[in-house]
């Protein structure tokens, strides 16, 4: 609570005591008769102690001329209740209103706070280390790039950066959720906001503070909710009319029955009713804050939602497209069989698709060179860049080497230099075939395994209410199709080059109606383009990744593909929450109105139909932020 | 240049209408109340920034009377 925040519920507090004594007083009738007519100075005195800034500022702004400020309505109506002879509820009317005033600032500021505390990821200091060896605290502000750093066990690592030396289980809890620590080495990156284990580090950092993982997943949650969602931008609008709008009308409600029959006194206290329930409060401030419970809470699980309205296209979400490698795959290829051609050893095979490879950190070429290095370590010095090498797009590459020609790659490629080859068949794995010199070699079949998960994850996404989770793929379509079998998918699209990734979603785009939208998985490094086109673009695997983050709208910090079903679960319910809560306060507000036209309904009603509301729709806002997650 | 600040207001209607406010003063860009985490950001050009934030400032205290607007 702030200094603010406490002053005012002192004061509350105050006038409201005197309140209930001055009630109790009136209604047991202990106060002798004779002092009746000066009971209004007495209901004066606690409808000042809490109402006393409201009235000044209803004076300053009529002074600047603005004649619907909250303040002033709320003066205008305690004053016709005052004029009308009902000072319990004038004082009543101030009181509640100041509540619903504090209540709204501590709440906000509650939800703040457990949403920073989340977000706990904030170093205080780091420990420089100069050229002589001597560490200094310093402001991770202050840190320049290329300085050394010293992490003690259990210190946050402040800024992004190398491990130089130590060897250390880091925990990234606070970034991706997950809870199993994960060991780092002399040459691993480290990402700033992850706690260290039992291990001593030196890090040289690579980024400054403001460019380094922390700082950008703050700013991003910090400005998520300015990106406001349909709902909100729908409140604020309404809001812009509501209160103009029920103040004419108490204006109308007390002039023209006033006028017909006479009994202004009456019509005064109906009119000020209808002021009491102008202030659009409780519409304007839950629905973005169910919004900001959302997005906290989707934070807690390692996913970083970039704006609300992502999390309210997320709600809609009816046909996910996936990209396959490193998605809803390991994308850890792995060298299943060797298919010598006659009178070719394996390892001639091996080692001549190893050479044309290089050290490209193309995965098929990984799986090749850590097949090749089981079999002969002795051969990783032998290994070197080819003197020339042409990537064919679709087909493989063309190496040269030692002045020899050598192919790897598909059917296509083979048939294109005229090989004779033998055509080699696994429905699930990826096929190179291996040529030197116009010589067929063999082939080498590398497969990817399926992520343990991924099953479950669909079947999850599809009681989360997705109707359809489509896999985009450059790999063969038997590939494709065998994986889309094991993992249970919709529908499968292969042979895509990157440009086609575009096309596909465009065509399934094409397929939605009305408000169901399309949500994008991909590893947010080669498919940025599909990440912008698709509705919702969710980047996986990111922690680290500038550009995934950047490219995304909704960001899965570890690979775990259980946070996709999550996210969606969390973002229908916030829009639920949201609905509900203009539901609730309109149909109130509503109802009050009505009856306070025709009588049926006095002040009391219209309080609660302000405050109560208010905090009612507040404490349903924060349900998701407080709820504690797995 | 943009800038945050912190900013101290106490509704989030009220936050609405500072905005909407701060938004018509004449060589804002773009500005921002953000009323769950306190804050305005206000984006203007950099030579007449000083005298846009004053402005700002006398701005806020017409809307709302109680707003505490400071650098972070």
């Amino acid at each position: 609570m702030t200094a603010r925040q406490k002053k005012l519920l002192f004061r509350i507090l105050a006038a409201l005591v005197l309140f209930v004594i001055l009630v109790i007083l009136e209604k047991t009738q202990i106060l002798p008769e004779k002092y009746n007519r000066y009971l209004f100075l007495f209901y004066l005195l606690p409808y000042v102690i809490a109402g006393y800034d409201v009235l000044r500022k209803a004076v300053l702004g009529v002074i600047h001329g603005r004649m619907l400020d909250e303040a002033f309505l709320m003066a205008i109506a305690s004053f016709g209740a005052f004029v009308t002879g009902q000072y319990e509820e004038a004082a009543a009317v101030m009181i509640f209103y100041q509540i619903g005033e504090w209540f709204q600032g501590y709440a906000v500021g509650r939800s703040r706070k457990s949403i920073t505390e989340l977000m706990d990821i904030v170093p205080e200091y780091a420990n420089l280390e100069d050229e002589e060896g001597n560490i200094e605290q310093v402001d991770p502000d202050d840190v320049e790039i290329g300085s050394i750093l010293v992490i003690r066990p259990g210190e946050k690592i402040p800024l992004d950066g190398e491990v130089i030396s130590g060897d250390s289980m880091v925990n990234t809890a606070a970034l991706t959720g997950e809870s199993v620590p994960r060991q780092v080495r002399a040459g691993d990156p480290i990402i700033s906001g992850c706690i260290n284990g039992e291990g001593l580090l030196r890090i040289r950092t690579t980024k400054e503070f403001d460019d380094s993982t922390v700082a950008k997943i703050l700013e991003l949650v910090e400005t998520a909710s300015e990106k406001k969602s349909r709902t909100e931008n729908f409140i604020t609008r309404f809001a812009r009319v509501y209160t103009p709008a029920v103040v004419a009308a108490a204006a109308a409600l007390f002039v023209i029955p006033g006028l017909v029959t006479g009994q202004w006194l009456v019509w005064l206290y109906r009119a000020c009713t209808f002021l009491v329930i102008s202030c659009p409060c409780a519409l304007v401030i839950s629905v973005p804050l169910a919004f900001f419970g959302g997005i906290g809470a989707a934070s807690r699980i390692g996913v970083l939602v970039k704006g609300s309205n992502f999390l309210e296209l997320m709600a809609n979400v009816h046909t996910v497209v996936t990209d396959k490698t490193g998605t809803l795959t390991e994308g850890n290829f792995i060298v299943t069989d060797l298919i010598p051609a006659e009178g070719v050893s394996k390892e001639q095979l091996l080692l001549a698709a190893a050479r044309a490879e290089g050290m490209s950190s193309h995965p098929i070429a990984k799986s090749i060179r850590e097949e090749l290095f089981k079999e002969r370590p002795d051969q990783a010095e032998f290994l070197k860049t080819p003197e020339d090498t042409e990537n064919v797009s679709g087909q493989g590459l063309i190496a040269m080497m030692e002045g020899s020609r050598i192919c790897v790659g598909n059917d296509k490629l083979m048939q294109a230099e005229g090989i004779s080859y033998v055509h080699a068949e696994d429905p699930a794995a990826t096929i190179s075939y291996v040529s030197q010199d116009g010589i067929y070699l063999g082939a080498v079949l590398i497969r990817d395994t399926v992520k343990k998960d991924a099953a479950q994850a669909v079947r999850r996404m599809k009681e989360a209410g997705v109707s359809r989770v489509i896999m985009l793929t450059g790999d063969r379509h038997q590939v494709g199709e065998a994986v889309a079998a094991e993992i249970g998918l919709d529908g499968v699209r292969s042979d895509l080059m990157p440009e086609q990734k575009v096309e596909a979603v465009e065509t399934l785009l094409g397929d939605l109606s009305g408000r169901q939208k399309l949500a994008y998985i991909g590893d947010g490094i080669n498919d940025a383009p599909v990440l912008t086109r698709a509705d919702v673009g969710i980047a996986m695997g990111s922690m680290g990744s500038d550009a995934a983050i950047e490219a995304a709208d909704i960001v899965i910090m570890d690979d775990d593909l259980m946070r996709i079903p999550a996210v969606t679960g969390i973002a229908r319910q916030t829009v639920r929450i949201a609905r509900q809560n203009i539901v609730i306060a309109l149909a109130v507000k509503l109802l009050v109105l009505i009856l306070g036209a025709i009588g049926a309904a006095n002040m009391w009603a219209a309080v609660f139909a302000d405050v109560g509301v208010c905090v009612i729709c507040i404490l349903n806002s924060m349900r998701l932020l407080m709820e504690r997650g797995d | 240049m943009k800038k945050k600040f912190k900013c101290e207001v106490d509704c989030a209607n009220c936050a609405q209408k500072l905005e909407d406010a701060i938004k018509k003063i004449e060589g804002v860009t773009d500005a921002k109340v953000n009323f769950i985490m306190q804050k305005l950001t206000l984006e203007a050009p950099d030579e007449i920034f000083e005298d846009i934030f004053a402005e700002v400032i006398r701005t806020a205290k017409i809307i709302e009377p109680d707003t505490v607007i400071s650098e972070k």
